[in-house]
């Protein structure tokens, strides 16, 4: 009887792994198709010019220069507004974003899961129906709304509006949900204010869904050009994101497109190789039961 | 709370006044609830006052106006239900664009929405090393998406013989001349549709990926025990039903993602509006033309699409309490 069970768990264990390696083939040829596009427009960033007209095209650079880069940022030499302003406001703009954006959902996100007070359901059955709006097909209520609340030409502009991030709250209350509820209790045993409990009990362990928040709305903000657009009429307040729709297409281009390109998408990336991790453990409770 | 009051009503045969009482003792209790919660209140204020002057206001202005002619410059003059007649039996443009969205939608949303959990279930077969290898690879299209896919792709699909796919079927023979690939109105549509399952494996991927990895392993044994061997078996005893969660959280994103397309890969205005989509006919008659009214009308009915699809959604993988 032993013996049959072993021979049968071999049997298994040999069917599974060939499975496995057609899986690895199958991930491998995909995850190149994948990444191939952000490969080519690394490598097309630092082709000098007679290789981005080289007839066929090739896709490995082979003289790389930083020329591209260069040209990026000279073509604000005509400009009254230097490359260095526009990057300084996307700087502020996201980290200020950022910050207030994960401060309000925090808040809003103990009470939804850890308190039991009267309209708690429906405020969060609110929330899931609210990730399904398209708040751009609203576009001209808001508009009027942001205009009559005097936010037009001003860093305002770029925070405010998108401050309630549903996706964001519902994530970190879903990751709160996890936390079991006696934590708390304890922390009310000892004494501790219900203030006390937010911040020094819910906050620390809200760390990693934060940081998962941050990754998620990290490339909306940091790519912004739609409220440079149509908000702001100073150019002095507009964004990097804005700025690189303006430099415009056409073969010359090419190359400082492409670098604008990397610019844009590198900080995105990187935020996500290094948080990872947390991205992962916080989306273990993403799902709507 | 229902379930309390009907309760007490059963149980006392002299129901009106009694009840009347209740009503008047529960409304003090409530107010005191309310009252004794009022940090819970405090902390949720400033998310839900934003969300309500930035989210809720616009989309009941927007229903209230679809019933209105309205331009900005005059005030609305009530019209009834005639936007949304015009809409579907004059406005042959929206009809085109309902279609283009629907013919993306229909295909883009069941297509990506496998891909996100079939690629995050092979991922989950491979060693634990290789996992954050894999899952970086396919999420970056989505994190860079949208800028890759103008700078790239519109380089892979440039119409000259300098564009990657049009040099590479030229050497190959397969074409004598080169495809006029986003201005051609046939081929718009498809290549939008490539380049979005290109980058769509984004944040319902990500929760499928931690959705397996929180499976409880010690279900994978029970069902070994009953007899199930297969990878594929123990998908569908094990993996699907617990991951339902999450496949309702995707299918929510999926759907709101699919049928709000915006710009397509051929530009816009698009040659004959091959590349027009509901979004993009809704910016003209906003943002273009001011016919404020007639464009709340058209995000009216797009509200209606995605929630509709939405509530099938919750019908299907929602918990069945």
């Amino acid at each position: 009887m032993a013996q049959v069970d072993i021979d049968y768990l071999k049997r298994a264990k040999k069917r599974r792994d060939y499975s496995g390696g057609a899986i690895s083939i199958i991930l491998g040829l995909f995850g190149i198709f994948s990444l191939w596009p952000l490969l080519y427009m690394f490598m097309t960033a630092f082709k000098p010019l007679e290789e981005l007209m080289l007839y066929p095209p090739k896709f490995f650079v082979m003289n790389p220069t930083l020329k591209n880069f260069q040209d990026m940022v000279t073509v604000t030499a005509n400009t009254t507004v230097p490359f260095t302003r526009y990057l300084f406001n996307t700087v502020l703009i996201t980290v200020v974003y950022l910050f207030v954006m994960i401060l309000v959902a925090t808040m809003a996100c103990y009470p939804l899961s850890k308190h039991n007070f009267p309209g708690r359901n429906f405020l969060f059955s609110t929330i899931t129906i609210a990730m399904m709006f398209v708040t751009a097909a609203t576009s001209v209520p808001s508009y009027l709304i942001i205009n009559g609340l005097g936010l037009p030409n001003t860093y305002f502009a770029y925070i405010i509006p998108g401050l309630a991030n549903t996706t964001g709250v519902f994530l970190l209350k879903q990751f709160l949900d996890g936390v079991p509820n006696e934590i708390f209790e304890a922390g009310k045993i000892d004494g501790a204010s219900e203030w006390q409990l937010y911040t020094k009990i819910a906050i620390p362990l809200l760390k990693n869904a934060q940081a998962t928040i941050i990754i998620l709305s990290f490339g909306g903000i940091w790519g912004e050009s739609g409220v440079a657009g149509s908000y702001i009429y100073d150019e002095q307040l507009r964004t990097l994101g804005w700025f690189m729709g303006t430099i415009g297409g056409g073969l010359a281009r090419t190359g400082a497109t492409t670098a604008a390109g990397l610019i844009m998408s590198l900080p995105t990336i990187i935020m996500f190789v290094v948080q990872q991790t947390k991205v992962m453990d916080t989306m273990a409770h993403s799902g709507i039961k | 709370m229902s379930n309390e009051k009907s309760l007490k009503t059963k149980n006392t045969p002299t129901a009106p006044k009694k009840r009347f009482f209740n009503v008047e003792k529960r409304f003090g209790y409530t107010m005191h609830e309310i009252w004794r919660n009022k940090m819970s209140y405090a902390l949720v204020a400033p998310f839900f006052i934003a969300f309500i002057i930035f989210q809720v206001i616009p989309l009941v202005v927007s229903t209230v106006l679809s019933l209105f002619y309205y331009n900005i410059l005059e005030d609305p003059t009530w019209v009834g239900l005639d936007n949304f007649v015009y809409l579907f039996v004059d406005d042959t443009l929206f009809l085109k664009a309902f279609s283009n969205t629907m013919y993306y939608a229909v295909i883009t949303g069941p297509t990506s929405y496998l891909m996100q959990y079939f690629f995050a279930w092979f991922i989950n077969q491979t060693p634990k090393k290789l996992k954050p290898f894999y899952v970086f690879a396919f999420y970056t299209p989505a994190m860079t998406g949208g800028i890759v896919s103008t700078v790239v792709w519109g380089i892979m699909f440039a119409s000259d013989s300098q564009g990657y796919l049009n040099a590479i079927l030229l050497n190959m023979g397969l074409i004598s001349e080169p495809v006029q690939w986003l201005i051609t109105p046939s081929y718009i549509m498809p290549i939008t549709i490539f380049v979005t399952l290109w980058s769509s494996l984004g944040t319902g991927f990500l929760s499928f990926v931690a959705g397996f990895a929180g499976v409880n392993r010690e279900l994978y044994d029970a069902a070994e025990v009953d007899g199930v061997t297969s990878r594929f078996q123990k998908l569908i005893y094990v993996d699907i039903p617990q991951t339902m969660p999450q496949m309702l959280f995707a299918a929510i994103l999926q759907i709101t993602g699919a049928f709000s397309v915006g710009a397509t890969m051929g530009g816009h205005p698009s040659p004959e509006d091959a590349g027009l989509t509901i979004m993009l006919h809704l910016g003209d008659y906003s943002g273009t033309r001011f016919e404020v009214g007639y464009a709340s009308a058209i995000a009216v009915v797009l509200t209606i699409i995605i929630q509709g699809c939405g509530r099938l959604a919750f019908k299907a993988f929602g918990s069945k309490e």
